[in-house]
């Protein structure tokens, strides 16, 4: 089994409506993923499914070889969701205690997350007084706790310093390069080149599945937010043929 | 199961309000100066003895239900009951760690307004103390039991505090506190036969008026402990790992 995530014929309904239509694709073992598409588009959607969260229609999600949400997967997947899901209420320091005990991870756990994160000095600090990208961070570093070997992450670098993303990237390369598999969404599309892969979506379809460089070479384009226009055209020409 | 992270979720909880200490106070303070009301309009009268000891269990339970409603919705609007459901923990697992540590406040809630009752109002029961204080302890529990199954349909912490009105004043209502039960029409006893808080009633009633402890107090004590089991167990199929 080389693939991380093995996604054949997913579809999501919400409301009646459909968000996810008859999605396949594979994300390969030890790669950094980017799920780019605006807003809206199903990303969420699809995160929320691979986690097993989400309630699906159809088709079959494979996670790590297994179907996706089941029992032996919950100490494997690392999930952060787009806002925040700690404790406000809580400091820094008891909120990842906490998920690290349900999680088994071991004592030291706690401050090495911390560091990862870059939020030492605020340990003892009630969560609620942090900032959004600093709550950000709180909520990524619970999803680092353990050892995950898949991490799945809704937007995670959003309205952080520039520095700091530097630092986050360079850490999601590193967890890569020791087998960890990273699904990493975004909306914006300048953090495509810091991808492995790239996975664009529009309206609950994948548009490609490719490199970046791969993507850019077969469009023709510079950067991949003309990719992703070249790709959207090409379709609807398509359509109408 | 595991006792690991039944224990953490307990001690998460009570982390939560440590951080919040207004709110101790008002759950333990509330529940006093009920009593001291009460006593104080009841004054010179018998009322008091004959009430207040139900109305004991009765006030624990009611802000012990509207607390645990809210505290589990916020825990599910936050995205951290989410979160919590994609790791190793079981549903029975943070429920009982609710339970736990909200059980633990329930005990301190109740022995307080308890001692004040019996101690500074004066109030007279026959039957014995640890009796009373294990009913009100109970009641406390049974509150937080219903509060967690119910805050499942609630989408809005609006929501959630109109589901006192809806859940706890049918059961006040036909506890057999306003109207004895027996006096009640077939169809009203009836129906209050299945409200657990009328057993709770009767209960606190049996340790006002006899010194001994009777068979029919350990059976109404056994269907309240029956009742927090069953609103538990529905609480926790209301947890759901995967959403819309």
């Amino acid at each position: 089994m080389n693939s991380a995530i093995a996604v054949a014929g997913l579809r999501v309904l919400r409301g009646g409506r459909t968000v996810l239509d008859e999605l396949s694709f594979e994300v390969p073992r030890g790669s950094v993923t980017g799920l780019l598409g605006p807003s809206g588009c199903g990303k969420t959607t699809l995160m929320r499914a691979i986690v097993g969260v989400q309630i699906v229609a159809g088709g079959d999600v494979q996670v790590l070889g297994r179907p996706a949400g089941t029992a032996p997967l919950r100490s494997l997947v690392g999930y952060v969701t787009q806002a925040p899901s700690v404790y406000a209420d809580l400091t820094v320091g008891e909120n990842l205690r906490y998920f690290a005990t349900v999680l088994g991870a071991p004592p030291g756990d706690v401050d090495r997350v911390v560091g990862e994160v870059d939020l030492e000095e605020y340990v003892d600090s009630l969560t609620a007084s942090l900032s959004g990208g600093q709550r950000a961070r709180v909520s990524l570093a619970a999803a680092l706790l353990g050892t995950p070997e898949l991490l799945v992450l809704d937007e995670p670098t959003v309205g952080l310093d520039p520095v700091l993303r530097r630092d986050l990237w360079r850490m999601f390369h590193d967890l890569a390069d020791n087998g960890v598999t990273l699904l990493i969404s975004s909306h914006v599309m300048d953090e495509a080149v810091r991808c492995d892969r790239l996975l664009l979506m529009r309206d609950g379809a994948l548009l490609a599945e490719d490199t970046p460089e791969e993507l850019l070479r077969q469009t023709g384009t510079k950067d991949i937010e003309a990719a992703f226009l070249a790709l959207v055209e090409r379709r609807a020409t398509e359509g109408s043929s | 199961m595991s006792i690991r992270c039944t224990l953490a979720t307990a001690r998460r909880v009570l982390s939560q309000l440590r951080h919040d200490p207004r709110t101790i106070g008002l759950l333990i303070v509330v529940p006093c100066v009920l009593m001291a009301l009460l006593a104080w309009v009841f004054k010179g009268t018998q009322t008091f003895d004959e009430i207040g000891a139900p109305l004991l269990g009765i006030f624990p339970f009611v802000v012990m239900f509207l607390v645990t409603s809210v505290a589990t919705l916020r825990e599910r609007t936050s995205g951290t009951l989410e979160r919590l459901l994609s790791m190793p923990i079981g549903k029975l697992d943070f429920l009982l760690g609710y339970a736990l540590a909200f059980g633990g406040l329930a005990i301190v809630q109740a022995c307080v307004a308890s001692g004040l009752a019996l101690f500074a109002l004066g109030l007279d029961v026959a039957g014995p103390t640890w009796l009373l204080v294990s009913v009100a302890v109970l009641d406390a529990i049974l509150g937080m039991a219903l509060g967690l199954f119910v805050s499942a349909f609630a989408a809005t912490e609006f929501q959630a505090v109109q589901f006192l009105p809806a859940v706890v004043l049918p059961q006040f209502l036909l506890c057999g506190l306003l109207v004895p039960r027996d006096e009640m029409t077939d169809f009203l006893y009836a129906l209050s036969s299945v409200l657990p808080l009328s057993y709770a009633v009767d209960a606190m009633r049996a340790v006002t008026t006899s010194a001994t402890v009777q068979s029919d107090t350990w059976r109404d004590l056994g269907i309240v402990v029956g009742a927090i089991v069953l609103a538990l167990a529905l609480g926790a199929a209301t947890l759901r790992r995967r959403t819309e």
